[in-house]
């Protein structure tokens, strides 16, 4: 085990150097610049700008002196927010991100596993198809329509709880952002649970378990929860990964500052620097999460081996 | 078909797994409800346009954003410029069942080859095709798109692959899993020890065996797809105007929801009502292609 981790600690540095240098290239490949816009520029104003971030280097020369700047933790400046460095935007969002999204993985992976185990339990009857259908609502009707009519019912119709924004960051803002952001999350999540757990309750060592005269609640939460996981532990990696680093629609929605918007506002403005600070830190992510999955299946399953 | 090949016909009929699959399937009758409701939907969508009077971007100048009237003939009424609903719901429905059929399958084929070879073979191949994953997904998905377009132009072929190819990577990473644990199995051990070749262990062995999830999974991504197709369509990427998708309806419905609540009703019933035919499509499948329940 420590040696697997050892070398996926290792693996992981040529990793993220591959996944900047695509990144990097494929930025500046596209067309378009940071500082194009309706009216143009004067040439001269123009090339003191490209001149002043060193946008006017060959690309090899670029890549160097970011690489350089970010063994110093350097992401360099933002073209788009001109006063601000891309680290310390991404320092302003992720807090917001990690909060709402954190919340609602947590949320979803609550009530997504028991409505996922329900429905397996009572496979193809009334209350599994009752189950299922209300739990892939979360995909059925999109994020973009989903958070609009939660504000409506509940915010302005009931006038339980703020429309938007996080006022004075209190639970009652939070509650109709995590659960816009988790619905989608549940449906995913129940629906793997409910067939991984079909299959699980299949085998031979439930069978056994049963026929020893386990109470069916023991049956389930020591013998088939565990193997039962294994494909959502599979998708909760790159999804966890991708939630806490926020939702741009659900962020536009509900006037959240999160790190949601700058991987569109980034990419579309060409903000170059931008764009890379969130790609680096998302892949960091996507490498820690996706090794602990590693970690949880060989956990989960003790058949499984490195 | 003449000649009577003497051996298939004298040997014992094997069930295999599709014909088996099949037949019980047509047994399980929320599956058998929800793929007559997804055929006559997808009949609808490909007939259906021949019989509404109305072009997919005319504009009927008599009748801007009216409700759902009989007496003018727009059954699901017209939205601000005066373009029939039904027949852009129709037209809406070709593009997000074929971007949601095809980006699917591509995600589908890579994504279970990709992972069961990466889970079954292991070690330093597994590592190297994981960490590829890995690095696909931190890729900007918006700059991907926005090459594949510079460089191939404007087309919608080139969104199906553009969506297939993010959508692999997770199909990838849980078929790996499921594979990490199905290759300890005894059959496996089985199979090994008799000598099967790598490569017909994971098709006749593994693959089967993963269809489950698989199969699960499919029925998640269509809906996904359908709606990253709506986000680059929004983003100017995607499907033009007037051309527009069921995601794209729905989206613009949105934004009209107090005052024309019908724009959004209509495409989001249509799209709701087929992510729950594939939905218990994609259960009864499950159901049929498990091994271990006969």
């Amino acid at each position: 085990m420590l040696k697997f981790a050892l070398k996926r600690f290792l693996g992981a540095w040529p990793t993220l150097l591959i996944m900047i240098a695509i990144a990097f290239f494929m930025i500046r490949v596209a067309p378009g610049g940071p500082f194009d816009s309706e009216r143009k520029l004067p040439p001269e104003i123009e090339a003191r700008m490209l001149q002043a971030y060193h946008l006017d280097e060959p690309l090899y020369q670029q890549f160097g002196r970011y690489l350089a700047g970010l063994l110093k933790g350097d992401f360099g400046p933002s073209f788009q927010y001109k006063e601000y460095s891309v680290s310390e935007l991404v320092m302003a969002g992720f807090p917001v991100s990690l909060r709402l999204g954190g919340l609602a993985m947590l949320l979803a992976l609550v009530v997504g596993v028991s409505a996922g185990t329900i429905a397996a339990l009572r496979q193809n009857t009334r209350t599994d198809y009752a189950v299922m259908a209300v739990s892939m609502t979360g995909i059925s009707i999109p994020n973009f329509v989903m958070a609009p009519l939660l504000i409506l019912f509940f915010a302005v119709f009931l006038g339980w709880l703020p429309a938007g924004g996080l006022g004075d960051g209190s639970a009652a803002n939070l509650v109709l952002p995590v659960i816009s952001l988790a619905l989608p999350q549940i449906a995913y999540i129940s629906r793997l649970t409910r067939g991984s757990m079909i299959e699980v309750l299949h085998s031979n060592f439930i069978r056994t378990a049963r026929a020893k005269g386990l109470p069916e609640r023991l049956v389930i939460l020591r013998h088939a929860i565990k193997p039962a996981l294994l494909p959502v532990v599979s998708y909760l990696g790159p999804a966890t990964a991708a939630i806490i680093t926020g939702s741009v629609v659900i962020e536009q929605i509900f006037g959240v500052p999160g790190l949601g918007r700058f991987f569109v506002q980034g990419a579309l403005n060409r903000d170059y620097t931008l764009v890379l600070g969130v790609v680096i830190f998302y892949g960091v992510l996507i490498i820690v999460f996706n090794f602990f999955v590693d970690m949880i299946y060989a956990l989960l399953d003790p058949r499984v081996k490195y | 078909m003449a000649a009577v090949n003497p051996v298939s016909s004298s040997a014992v009929e094997g069930r295999s797994l599709w014909v088996d699959a099949r037949r019980r399937l047509m047994r399980n009758r929320a599956a058998v409800v929800a793929s007559v409701i997804l055929i006559s939907m997808t009949l609808a969508v490909i007939v259906g346009p021949w019989l509404v009077p109305f072009d997919y971007d005319f504009t009927d100048w008599s009748n801007i954003a009216v409700p759902p009237d009989l007496a003018s003939g727009h059954l699901f009424g017209t939205d601000s410029l005066g373009r029939d609903l039904l027949m852009r719901t129709l037209y809406g429905g070709r593009i997000s069942l074929l971007v949601g059929l095809v980006a699917t399958l591509v995600s589908l084929l890579i994504g279970i080859a990709y992972g069961a070879i990466a889970g079954y073979v292991g070690g330093r191949v597994d590592h190297l095709m994981m960490r590829i994953v890995d690095i696909l997904y931190a890729m900007p998905f918006m700059f991907f798109v926005i090459l594949l377009m510079v460089l191939f132009g404007r087309n919608i072929v080139l969104i199906f692959v553009a969506i297939g190819a993010i959508n692999w990577l997770d199909m990838a990473r849980i078929v790996r899993g499921q594979t990490l644990s199905l290759k300890r199995k005894e059959f496996i051990e089985a199979a090994e020890a008799l000598g099967t070749p790598t490569l017909a262990i994971i098709r006749r062995h593994i693959v089967p065996n993963l269809l489950g999830v698989v199969v699960v999974y499919v029925t998640l991504t269509i809906p996904q797809v359908i709606l990253v197709e709506s986000f680059l369509s929004f983003l100017g990427l995607g499907v033009q105007e007037p051309m527009t998708s069921w995601g794209a309806l729905v989206n613009d419905g949105a934004q009209e929801m107090e005052s024309a609540p019908w724009l959004l009703i209509f495409p989001a019933v249509f799209l709701a009502a087929t992510l729950f035919c594939f939905n218990f499509i994609g259960d009864g499948l499950r159901d049929a292609l498990d091994p271990k329940d006969r």
